[in-house]
């Protein structure tokens, strides 16, 4: 095994003897100079997923998310430096955590705060306006395709997630069902959107390259009571459409 | 060896390590600062606000690129994909500078986030000197390499930290970028003496200096342990050994690092205004 190796094993797990070959000055075993690196890694880690989940943060309390974010830390550290992208298994993990399993919804507020942050660093992009959009004519306008931001995100849980993570920041609970979201970035701070009934089918569709006629009947299906025109105000105001050529 | 200019272009002035939370105010009122150090990692996204704000500092400030996770002295090859998001931001940014740690992060385990410490031998100088070479060929420029605070030794080692880091600039043509601070704890953590530390540093090469605060604590022998935690103003012993550095080798830009516990921003313009002071004593 390599040195590095051993290092590393002994860094994520406290009960590991130190490494040999690791000395104070005196040439005694490192000991509690090796713990400074193991208490850096595993602190500043468990540090990065409360930046990025604040509102799990909130609902678990910091005790206790110290604690799952340890374990998490150590069975699943970042595959790469970027720690803004850390912690993307986190809801996967969440959910096959059996002593949370009574709060089922901690995995989809942890989904919806990844989206936040991904849509925070995702790439900047130029929204189709109302302008634009009217001077589409009518007869044009059902075989017309767009894109969605790179910054729009959407989700879809049985849990009131926009709410549970308003009240766990210190707002309100708003609206207590189910929630399909977007998450967008109008300029540079993401807000998410609770959508109406078949509004999240309407923008998948237009995302996977179907025309706004097809789209909006692929939403109706989903949902009889969709409403094209709400559905196209929303995208407009949250600026996600993007232009897109006809295939 | 690569063979270029001597590698950075900051300003012989006091800079600060950029937060973001002092956006407006270093806009507004930056003081002494002429130049701004950003961790590389940050900057990986692909837009927002953080290449926005990047973007408008690096219009009215020098900019020096500092990365954090290339895992210079790790066993393995660097991570190509690491190396191509640098040159993207390196490319895209055309920092004053770019700077990395004599240190590893990375194992196929994962990325530990720390800078942790390597064995001085010859077989870890030829490594280090190849992932130099590396980083040099494909961003097209010189680079600073930092030397490490540690906290503890490795039996094996046989070489001191400044021949190891002179052997470097010599094989690699890379530049350094002196932590004082750094200097300081491993000095009191390895018990050997930081003015001679200074002494046998090859300052030739030097192209920055760090200085920032550090915490102090002791091991399980009562032994003093400081540890480089970036969370408190630069400590007086530190601004000694810093006087005493630009006494002898003339005005460096010099960063003030305070990366945790963060303060509001007349703290960390006041901490730069008494590098500037050093740097320029006539002011």
């Amino acid at each position: 095994m390599s040195t590095q190796t051993q290092f590393i094993g002994a860094l994520l797990d406290a009960a590991a003897p130190v490494p040999d070959g690791l000395i104070d000055p005196e040439g005694r075993a490192a000991g509690k100079r090796f713990d400074v690196y193991r208490n850096n890694v595993i602190v500043s880690l468990v540090a990065a997923l409360r930046d990025g989940f604040p509102a799990l943060n909130s609902l678990l309390g910091p005790e206790y998310f110290d604690a799952l974010a340890g374990i998490y830390v150590r069975q699943h550290p970042p595959s790469d430096p970027r720690l803004m992208n850390y912690g993307a298994s986190l809801p996967q993990f969440l959910s096959g955590f059996e002593p949370l399993a009574h709060l089922p919804y901690l995995a989809d507020v942890a989904r919806l705060e990844l989206a936040i942050r991904t849509s925070y660093h995702a790439a900047d992009h130029t929204p189709v306006t109302p302008d634009q959009l009217a001077a589409i004519p009518p007869e044009a306008l059902g075989n017309q395709c767009f894109g969605l931001a790179p910054s729009a995100v959407l989700i879809h849980s049985p849990y009131p997630i926009v709410g549970i993570r308003a009240k766990a920041l210190g707002g309100n609970m708003g609206e207590a069902r189910a929630h399909d979201v977007l998450v967008a970035r109008a300029e540079f701070d993401p807000i998410p959107h609770i959508l109406a009934p078949g509004v999240l089918s309407f923008l998948t569709a237009l995302s996977d390259g179907r025309a706004l006629g097809d789209a909006a009947g692929l939403a109706a299906e989903a949902a009889p009571e969709f409403d094209l025109s709400a559905a196209l105000g929303l995208s407009l105001s949250a600026q996600i459409l993007t232009e897109r050529a006809i295939p | 060896m690569f063979d270029a200019p001597f590698p950075t272009s900051l300003p012989l002035a006091p800079g600060v390590g950029y937060k973001s939370s002092h956006f407006a105010q270093i806009m507004a009122d930056p003081g002494p600062v002429e130049w701004l150090e950003i961790h590389a990692e940050n900057y990986m996204g692909d837009g927002g606000r953080p290449l926005a704000q990047l973007r408008a500092l690096s219009e009215r400030f020098s900019i020096s690129v500092h990365g954090v996770g290339l895992s210079i002295g790790g066993e393995g090859p660097l991570d190509a994909d690491h190396l191509a998001r640098l040159k993207h931001l390196v490319g895209w940014l055309s920092p004053a500078s770019f700077s990395e740690h004599l240190a590893w992060s990375t194992h196929s385990t994962g990325y530990m986030n720390d800078l942790l410490p390597l064995p001085y031998t010859d077989a870890t100088l030829t490594r280090v000197a190849e992932h130099i070479d590396e980083v040099q060929t494909v961003l097209g420029r010189r680079m600073l390499l930092e030397n490490p605070s540690t906290y503890l030794a490795f039996a094996e080692t046989d070489m001191s930290e400044t021949d190891f880091l002179s052997e470097l600039t010599r094989r690699t043509g890379c530049g350094l970028l002196l932590d004082v601070n750094n200097v300081f704890v491993s000095a009191t953590n390895q018990k050997t003496n930081a003015e001679a530390y200074l002494k046998a540093f090859p300052t030739h090469a030097v192209g920055e200096l760090h200085l920032g605060g550090h915490d102090v604590q002791s091991d399980e022998h009562g032994d003093p342990l400081l540890i480089d935690s970036h969370g408190a103003a630069t400590a007086d012993p530190v601004w000694k050994l810093y006087a005493d550095l630009i006494a002898r080798i003339g005005p460096a830009p010099t960063l003030i690092e305070w990366d945790n516990d963060v303060p509001d921003w007349p703290v960390l313009r006041n901490e730069a205004e008494l590098a500037a002071h050093i740097l320029s004593p006539v002011a």
